[in-house]
């Protein structure tokens, strides 16, 4: 293992956090969708791409650490999170229905879930794509300082 | 090693979360639950067969959905080799673009007498009509000249209120039943626990089997 300092360290353990992040929601995903079997919309589909990629891709740069990985999974995390707030406009209202393709029986503006009145899985899906896209960004100037 | 240890441990903790959560979920179940037979049939709902069969098959089909068309000839052969035992029963859905319109076409035919016929003009030249996933009805005409039904009253009657009851009746009756994907079947009640001709096949066996011992 290469040399560990404080903060290589600190460095790693955030890259960690994201991916546990990244984790927990592939694994919220699949529960939704294969458990309680709410089918995903077209919009979600394109999240679960930028997604789930993270699961498998940042342990290849915890083991052993590559501060690298950040590069290659910023675009990922920033793309989903660019989905993720378009889906939150729409459900609000913010992007008229029309401008998205979407089957029957799951238009993407349609609201599956919601937890103590505000908690959606759009919002579930933003909130993930943004503390991920943060914890690689800090963990990036923490390892070029 | 530190590293690994924490990195295995997450990954446990996270995949035993996700296990527990499915088992306590799945443990909530109790089976399939049998439907409301009310919503299953209505008096608009065409039927085949014998109505003393035994075994009643309801199918909701949508005359655009490719599946359906594949399934129909399936169901007449498990008819065919029981026969008087089955009836079968079918509910619209319009899933596909423009089916509704095609649904309104099945249901004037009705009115003519010639529902079945129809029907089965309909499904076969499906690939005609149905372009890209969307019915366009204009396209299907043609394909209705040999089944001997008066086409200028077949138009006129799909402008008529009970034919949009029907249609919204049938709908609404999918929605209750969370019928989601086409075809969909209730075998006396019964749905099948996943999608297949051999557990179709199954389903109406185990009703055969219940009811005519």
């Amino acid at each position: 293992m290469n040399s560990s300092t404080p903060a290589t360290d600190a460095a790693w353990a955030l890259v960690f956090a994201a991916w546990v992040v990244a984790t927990a929601s592939t694994l919220g995903a699949l529960f939704f969708s294969e458990v309680l079997e709410l089918p995903p919309c077209v919009l979600c589909w394109y999240q679960r791409i930028f997604m789930f990629p993270l699961v498998l891709l940042l342990p290849m740069g915890l083991f052993p650490f590559d501060p690298r990985v950040v590069r290659y999974a910023l675009p990922l995390s920033l793309s989903g999170m660019a989905v993720a707030v378009f889906h939150l406009l729409l459900v609000a209202g913010v992007v008229p229905e029309s401008v998205t393709p979407c089957s029957r029986g799951v238009p993407c503006s349609a609201t599956q879930i919601e937890w103590f009145g505000f908690i959606s899985i759009p919002l579930l899906s933003a909130a993930a794509f943004t503390l991920v896209t943060l914890l690689l960004i800090v963990a990036h100037f923490r390892t070029s300082k | 090693m530190r590293r690994i240890s924490i990195f295995i441990l997450a990954v446990a903790l996270l995949g035993g979360l996700f296990l527990l959560a499915t088992m306590v979920y799945k443990g909530g179940e109790d089976g399939p639950a049998k439907v409301d037979p009310a919503l299953l049939t209505r008096m608009h709902a065409p039927t085949l067969g014998p109505a003393e069969a035994k075994v009643h098959i309801v199918e909701f089909l949508d005359p655009a959905c490719e599946a359906c068309r594949a399934f129909y000839p399936f169901v007449k052969q498990l008819m065919a080799a029981n026969p008087g035992k089955i009836k079968l029963t079918v509910r619209h859905v319009d899933f596909h673009p423009g089916a509704d319109q095609v649904v309104k076409v099945l249901e004037a035919a009705k009115k003519q007498g010639r529902y079945w016929p129809t029907l089965e003009a309909v499904l076969a030249s499906q690939p005609q009509w149905t372009i890209n996933h969307v019915a366009r009805v204009e396209l299907l005409w043609s394909h209705l000249e040999g089944v001997g039904l008066d086409l200028d009253r077949l138009r006129n009657d799909m402008l008529a209120d009970d034919i949009e009851r029907n249609l919204k009746q049938d709908r609404a009756d999918a929605d209750a039943l969370k019928v989601e994907k086409t075809p969909e079947y209730f075998v006396n009640g019964r749905r099948m626990a996943t999608f297949g001709y051999e557990q179709l096949r199954q389903l109406v066996q185990d009703e055969l089997a219940a009811s005519y011992p």
